[in-house]
């Protein structure tokens, strides 16, 4: 079953701000990194998926249902995390969640058990009993997330769920996104202007710049290019390429490095082994993954 | 894919997450018209201070205390000289202003706090349409008014039915009296909600909401004062009609009649123009609804 699917999605505002420009993504369910700078009209995707906004032209599928024509059975199945703050300061997690439970057609009971099912879930135990107002932004967050869990969804919606949080957190939060996404058995499509914090945790990436697709697709696609080493050294960078290029190498010049696919671990040797040759100052000689970012290192994408 | 659980432990300082695994749900979902009615009670808890913290629930609880004691009061006096001091309608009037009050400090904790927390998008995401949890809150602040006013108003009648001489006659005569008066109360409730949610859904600053109600039920009172000396005497009878208050009491005047104004005792002239008061409460109350919804058509999209 397609996830989510869109057909020339294109959203103007006012006629003049284009948001969205023929959009056309179809992706399968699991975690889906949505990246784009600030801007680039991820916003937008999701209030059109959640039914809030309508496109201006163009068509969408949420689950096989289309949120313009049915946006309350799209919301029905659908758990949504906005970017902003939204928590009552003096309401505690554990009302506030069983509250917005409620009114996602939980009946009481059930809304007070999944309420804090969800918070144990998101790492939130007996604090949730205290006002969000005196909550950390971790915390915050986790409550943004529970929120979005306690209805039992198909799809969460998490709307830069990183914002604001150290490199700690950030990592907590998306550790917890990839559980949800792996353990729970529901699809996620994370928000996010960093690149290099989706790529981790998701199975399928879609890039928008401007409100244009750059580029939708598997991330094991995306990133099963063969590992590289990095040579640098700190004079005579032209001769060792030409040394490498008659040792049969493929050597790519990328500013002061040189990158050289790793075939084996006889590749260290033969590189080693020029460098000795030539009697060049050495700087560094490390292997490094491809990153996704190389894919769109030409738009700044990871800058934004 | 590499994993960033290794450090889930250190961030989290109540230790590692117990995994007992996620459960899905299987039960029931209501719809449109349960949500609505938790949504509506949710409200009505929240206009007396339930479920908030004890600071909430000092002013509601204070005109409660202090509607009931004058309803007691009344209720006592009639017992003992036997005959009523203020009929139910009358009593519906004179409490007027602490209404006005009730609404200032209730409205705002009703629609602006959820403004200025930016919690909307949380209910508009969820299958809730729009228009439901604007018509919600309404119906709960038109209901925290009506039991506000009516309740001592059921003090009162019970006052009366168990000192009354004429036995069971007595107390129907009586019921007779309430029915009406409950209904004056729901006028009053109603206008009041319909006008005092709207000003107070335009700010998600409580105060200024609060200062907003009082400003639109008590400045439109002068109004009605210089309308009711000109010299013109249909002016100074359709005068009412300028402030909320005044026009509920016309409406009041033209359909209870000597229930609310016994003679030529007090109460303003409304002449022949009774249905214009019922036409303009109508409108009033319609007008408002239609802005409030026009407002949560917009907001937080």
């Amino acid at each position: 079953m397609t996830l989510i699917a869109t057909q020339s999605l294109t959203k103007t505002y006012g006629g003049r701000v284009t948001a969205l420009a023929d959009l056309t993504v179809a992706v399968e369910p699991g975690i889906i990194g949505l990246v784009g700078a600030n801007g680039a009209g991820k916003s937008t995707l999701i209030k059109i998926l959640l039914g809030l906004i309508a496109p201006t032209s163009g068509q969408v599928s949420v689950l096989g249902i289309d949120p313009t024509a049915d946006p309350a059975a799209v919301r029905n199945r659908v758990g949504y995390m906005p970017e902003h703050d939204c928590l009552p300061p003096d309401l505690s997690a554990a009302e506030l969640v069983t509250h917005l439970g409620r009114m996602s057609g939980l009946p009481r009971t059930a809304a007070r058990e999944r309420a804090s099912e969800a918070l144990r879930h998101v790492g939130l135990y007996e604090e949730r009993y205290r006002p969000v107002g005196g909550y950390s932004t971790g915390m915050k967050q986790r409550v943004k997330l529970a929120q979005a869990l306690v209805h039992d969804p198909d799809l969460l919606l998490l709307d830069e769920p990183t914002n604001g949080l150290d490199p700690a957190g950030r990592d907590a939060m998306l550790a917890l996104v990839h559980r949800i996404g792996t353990e729970f058995g529901i699809s996620v499509l994370v928000c996010s202007h960093l690149l290099g914090e989706v790529e981790r945790i998701c199975d399928t990436l879609i890039a928008i710049d401007g409100g244009r697709l750059l580029r939708a697709d598997n991330i094991s696609a995306m990133t099963t290019a063969t590992d590289v080493l990095a040579v640098e050294v700190s004079e005579g960078t032209e001769e060792l390429a030409a040394r490498l290029a008659e040792l049969k190498l493929p050597v790519a010049r990328d500013g002061r490095l040189l990158l050289v696919p790793l075939a084996d671990d006889g590749t260290y040797d033969l590189i080693l082994g020029a460098v000795a040759d030539l009697d060049l100052p050495l700087h560094r000689l490390d292997q490094r993954r491809h990153r996704v970012a190389e894919l769109f290192a030409t738009r700044e994408l990871t800058h934004a | 894919m590499p994993e960033p659980s290794t450090t889930t432990a250190r961030q989290t300082p109540t230790g590692v997450i117990h995994d007992i695994g996620y459960q899905r749900y299987e039960g029931p979902r209501l719809g449109r018209r349960q949500v609505f009615g938790a949504l509506y009670l949710h409200g009505l808890r929240t206009a007396f201070g339930f479920g908030r913290s004890a600071k909430a629930k000092i002013f509601p609880w204070l005109v409660v205390g202090i509607v009931t004691l004058v309803a007691v009061a009344l209720a006592a006096i009639r017992s003992q000289i036997g005959e009523p001091v203020a009929t139910y309608a009358q009593f519906a009037d004179s409490m007027s202003w602490l209404v006005i009050f009730f609404v200032a400090v209730v409205a705002p904790e009703l629609v602006s706090r959820d403004l200025r927390s930016g919690v909307l998008p949380l209910y508009f995401s969820r299958p809730l349409p729009r228009s439901d949890y604007a018509l919600a809150k309404l119906l709960a602040l038109a209901t925290a008014l009506w039991l506000l006013l009516g309740g001592p108003q059921l003090l009162m009648f019970l006052g009366a039915a168990f000192t009354t001489k004429q036995g069971m006659r007595g107390v129907w005569n009586e019921l007779l009296d309430l029915l009406p008066g409950l209904l004056y109360a729901g006028l009053w409730a109603v206008v009041f909600a319909s006008v005092g949610l709207l000003v107070a859904s335009l700010t998600g600053k409580r105060a200024f909401a609060a200062g907003g109600v009082v400003a639109v039920f008590l400045m439109t009172t002068p109004i009605v004062g210089v309308l009711s000396i000109l010299p013109s005497r249909a002016a100074n009878e359709l005068a009412g009609l300028a402030s909320p208050s005044t026009l509920v009491q016309g409406v009041g005047i033209w359909s209870l009649g000597d229930l609310l104004v016994e003679g030529d005792q007090g109460g303003p002239s409304i002449g022949g123009f009774g249905p214009v008061y019922a036409l303009a409460a109508v409108l009033l109350v319609a007008g408002a609804t239609a802005l409030l919804l026009a407002r949560y058509r917009k907001v937080a999209s």
